[in-house]
């Protein structure tokens, strides 16, 4: 037996669901061992038992082969279990060195003894690849930093199991390809790690063995080598999937949007939006490629009234609505699925029957005269959640409590059901699972399909090609390049994307 | 085993007895007999109908400075000013009340309106503040009470008299009084402004819970990035919040002004009308029949702890701490709805 960890028959139950049964993850010393599921299947929770915040109703939990009982995470931590959270548990104006060692500083009379902190943060971060400075704030580091500080964190208490809960969901695609070296190297020096993902490339890339849970249950444990993508989505969705949209050529009709050289400012005053210009037409999808940062948000906000804008136009139909209110533009026919659901595609605390009208409770029938009324309000609430399967207990359950993808699925419902002209869908499947995904993408082609124009914007880029009639690359402001999935590749797309042809521009010049 | 509704009905009651014990506790450390001393304070609220009179005349400017939180805390806010609001709902009730005859029927719906007109427009200046400059609405609300205190003074010796400490008595025509209901509790001070309050909760829910404008508002308390994505007009809704706040603490300045006194009096210091109001809040639930629950406990104790010292004999002071102890138990019901939970948890 050279299990590290041996979680078997688990079983855990929160008032009226079970969230974990059956459930056996048996973890080798050494190997990268990945934690599969849809959103909501149980993964966090199976995680959070071995992590000693939960306590498991049934079943037995050994580490290197001994029972053990967690019964809080400084148990966990003793045992040389440490976790990575999706959401990092960093001081924003400490340093790195000494949110490192927060909590368990080494002291020297009655002071902390900084230098001899800083001195081990280096040493570990040199021994595993991670190149962070012991001594910058975590607020002027990346987010790809911060994660590797958090991953010290769990070194620097001497851990040698690590849980990373989802962490490629906030890194970029360089900080992804690092972050994959360093769970190699961590793997080198003897360490174990539990990838908790749903995605199945990652999987495929790093993880030696892993072990599928679907909907609480514990499903297989595969090795890697001997399987595919297909199989492990079809293991965790529990039906077969498909990956590659099925999509008829866009027969693209009128002009519906317009975007003519549109400047636009983001909060701090710095100028986002370097005069765009952008047309989509009726039945066609648009897909705006381009790194996180390079005024696709600000662009997206400009068109849906949600920011002022400074100068150039924006039409649809002809009628300019540039600087109206998002109402304004709402009733002008334009739907928004807007990039962050949490603060602006819902009331998380409200609910899911005043979410599914929250753009259309003041129109009949949901309204006469000022007066609401509730019952033609749930019947909408009610169809909608039925017609895009959205798993809710009931429509007063609130928002807060669905998954994301159930939520993003509510926002989805609710922005098409309007017959919009235009959508606008940012990031729509941030964060979604393959099922959802799938769900989604066809939602989007039937639309396109009806005649609506889609203008999507995507940091991902298989979604951006996979979807697409025409890909607009943004960088710096701008469009630098108009293409579409049948003349570029991922490639290419990611050079423009980082701006080669601008600078090739500007070496011309 | 409980329903979440359940557990938030319960947490009230918990409180409620939890306050009642620890005051009992005290009573008997000093020496006084804790179910005499309870026995005094029902007596004192129940006892006859003067004392229910008085309760319920107690009771009445409670619900509508609760509601005033409430309301506010419900879209979002955090009215701090109903104290100030209160004051410019009392003086300007007693204004319109003292300036000139008029019908009853005029006279009356006119003095209640400009005491909600008083209040909304204190509420007014914070509410736009905040929603133009966002300046936190604690900070101002906190001050614009000083200024209500002593401009309500300035106001009442310079401008309605010539250098008096109080003004005169409100016509009889602007008046909430009732010989019928005085006489029908041996002379209390009861009034009719408890039909006003009861009204103002049925308002409040109502416009809450059923018109699309509480839908904005609520969206807008819960989410201001969400709503004004949604097309509603965030500024405005902050507003109006503030505005409709502080309409329902001018009532229950009136309550005060046309009713219990019929007079508005120089004043060195607050009523405590409005600050009592955030405890009946929260006790309430934030909700409109809740408010009004909680508000009959507030007077109940406000009115039945006077007859303490002389039924029971037990000090004023102590009878302080046994109602500030009450309403402590009914403030940290946080630590009652844990211990529920951890009962919940261990039960299963």
């Amino acid at each position: 037996m050279d299990y590290v960890i041996e979680m078997l028959d688990i079983r855990k139950e929160f008032p009226g669901v079970v969230a974990n049964n059956n459930v056996n993850l048996q973890v080798k010393q050494g190997e990268i061992h990945a934690l599969l599921g849809e959103n909501g299947a149980g993964k966090s929770t199976l995680m959070n038992v071995l992590f000693g915040l939960y306590q498991p109703e049934k079943g037995h939990i050994r580490v290197k082969g001994k029972e053990v009982h967690i019964s809080n995470p400084n148990v966990a931590n003793d045992l040389g279990i440490g976790m990575v959270h999706q959401h990092f548990m960093l001081i924003d104006t400490f340093t790195v060195t000494e949110n490192i060692v927060l909590g368990s500083e080494p002291k020297k009379n009655a002071t902390v003894d900084i230098r001899q902190a800083e001195k081990q943060v280096k040493e570990l971060s040199e021994q595993y690849g991670l190149n962070v400075d012991p001594r910058a704030k975590i607020r002027d580091i990346s987010v790809g930093m911060q994660q590797r500080v958090e991953i010290l964190k769990t070194l620097y208490r001497g851990a040698e199991i690590l849980i990373l809960d989802e962490p490629t969901a906030v890194l970029t695609p360089p900080e992804i390809k690092e972050l994959t070296e360093i769970m190699r190297s961590l793997v080198r020096e003897g360490k174990s790690i539990i990838l908790i993902t749903h995605k199945l490339k990652e999987i495929m890339e790093v993880c030696d063995r892993c072990t599928v849970i679907r909907k609480g249950e514990g499903i297989d444990t595969l090795n890697v080598s001997d399987t595919n993508v297909t199989e492990l989505a079809s293991l965790m969705v529990g039906r077969e999937v498909s990956f590659t949209s099925e999509k008829t050529p866009a027969e693209p009709k009128d002009k519906y949007l317009s975007v003519v050289d549109l400047h636009v400012k983001d909060s701090r005053g710095v100028e986002m939006v370097k005069g765009v210009n952008l047309d989509v037409h009726a039945g066609e999808i648009v897909g705006i490629a381009g790194v996180d940062g390079n005024g696709q948000t600000e662009l997206i906000e400009a068109i849906t009234g949600l920011r002022k804008s400074d100068s150039g136009s924006i039409t649809i139909h002809g009628q300019n609505i540039a600087n109206q209110t998002p109402r304004k533009v709402t009733e002008s026919g334009i739907s928004h699925i807007p990039q962050d659901r949490h603060k602006f595609g819902l009331v998380l605390d409200f609910p899911m029957r005043e979410n599914m009208v929250l753009q259309t409770y003041y129109q009949n029938p949901f309204a006469k005269s000022g007066i609401l009324n509730y019952k033609s309000i749930s019947e909408k609430a009610k169809s909608l959640i039925e017609e895009y399967d959205v798993r809710t207990p009931s429509i007063f359950t609130h928002a807060r409590s669905l998954s994301g993808g159930n939520q993003q699925k509510a926002i989805i419902g609710r922005e098409i059901d309007r017959s919009p002209d235009l959508i606008v869908a940012a990031q729509p499947t941030r964060g979604l699972d393959v099922g959802a995904i799938e769900f989604i993408h066809n939602k989007l082609i039937e639309e396109r399909g009806k005649g609506r124009a889609v203008l999507l914007l995507s940091f991902e880029l298989d979604e951006i090609m996979n979807l697409s009639d025409r890909i607009a690359v943004m960088f710096d402001g701008e469009v630098v390049a108009e293409t579409s999935p049948e003349d570029t590749d991922e490639q290419e797309l990611g050079l423009l994307m980082a701006g080669s042809k601008q600078q090739q521009k500007e070496g011309d010049a | 085993m409980f329903s979440n509704r359940l557990v938030n009905i319960l947490i009230p009651i918990i409180s409620v007895i939890l306050g009642l014990l620890s005051g009992a506790f005290i009573m008997l450390i000093f020496g006084y007999n804790p179910i005499q001393g309870y026995a005094a304070l029902w007596n004192g609220a129940f006892g006859d109908l003067y004392f229910l009179g008085e309760t319920i005349r107690q009771v009445t400017p409670y619900i509508l400075s609760g509601l005033a939180v409430a309301f506010a805390f419900r879209t979002g806010l955090f009215n701090i000013g109903v104290e100030g609001q209160v004051f410019m709902g009392w003086l300007a009730s007693v204004w319109v009340g003292v300036s000139f005859e008029a019908p009853m029927i005029i006279h009356l719906p006119l003095a209640i309106l400009a005491a909600a007109l008083a209040g909304a427009a204190w509420g007014f200046v914070p509410g736009l503040l905040k929603a133009k400059l966002g300046v936190h609405e604690v900070i101002v609300t906190i001050m614009m009470n000083y200024i209500a205190l002593y401009s309500a003074n300035a106001i009442v010796r310079h401008v309605i008299t010539d250098n008096a400490d109080k003004t005169e008595q409100v016509a009889p025509t602007a008046s909430l009084g009732s010989e019928w209901l005085e006489q029908l509790t041996y002379f209390s001070r009861l009034h009719y402004g408890f039909v006003v309050a009861l009204f103002g909760a049925l308002i409040m829910w109502f416009l809450l819970n059923k018109t699309v404008r509480g839908f904005e508002l609520r969206s807008v308390g819960f989410n201001k990035d969400a709503s004004h994505y949604a097309g509603m007009n965030v500024s405005r809704n902050i507003i109006l919040s503030m505005v409709i706040s502080g309409a329902f603490a001018g009532l229950a300045g009136a309550m005060e002004g046309i009713g219990t006194f019929g007079y508005y009096s120089v004043k060195s210091g607050f009523t405590n009308i409005g600050f009592d109001g955030i405890a009946v809040a929260l006790l309430g639930g934030n909700a409109a029949i809740g408010v009004i629950f909680a508000a009959f406990l507030f007077g109940t104790l406000k009115i039945g702890a006077l007859n303490m010292p002389t039924q029971a004999g037990v000090p004023t002071e102590l009878v302080e701490i046994v109602i500030a102890l009450i309403i402590f138990f009914v403030a940290s019901s946080y630590m009652i709805r844990w211990l529920i939970l951890r009962f919940k948890k261990e039960g299963k």
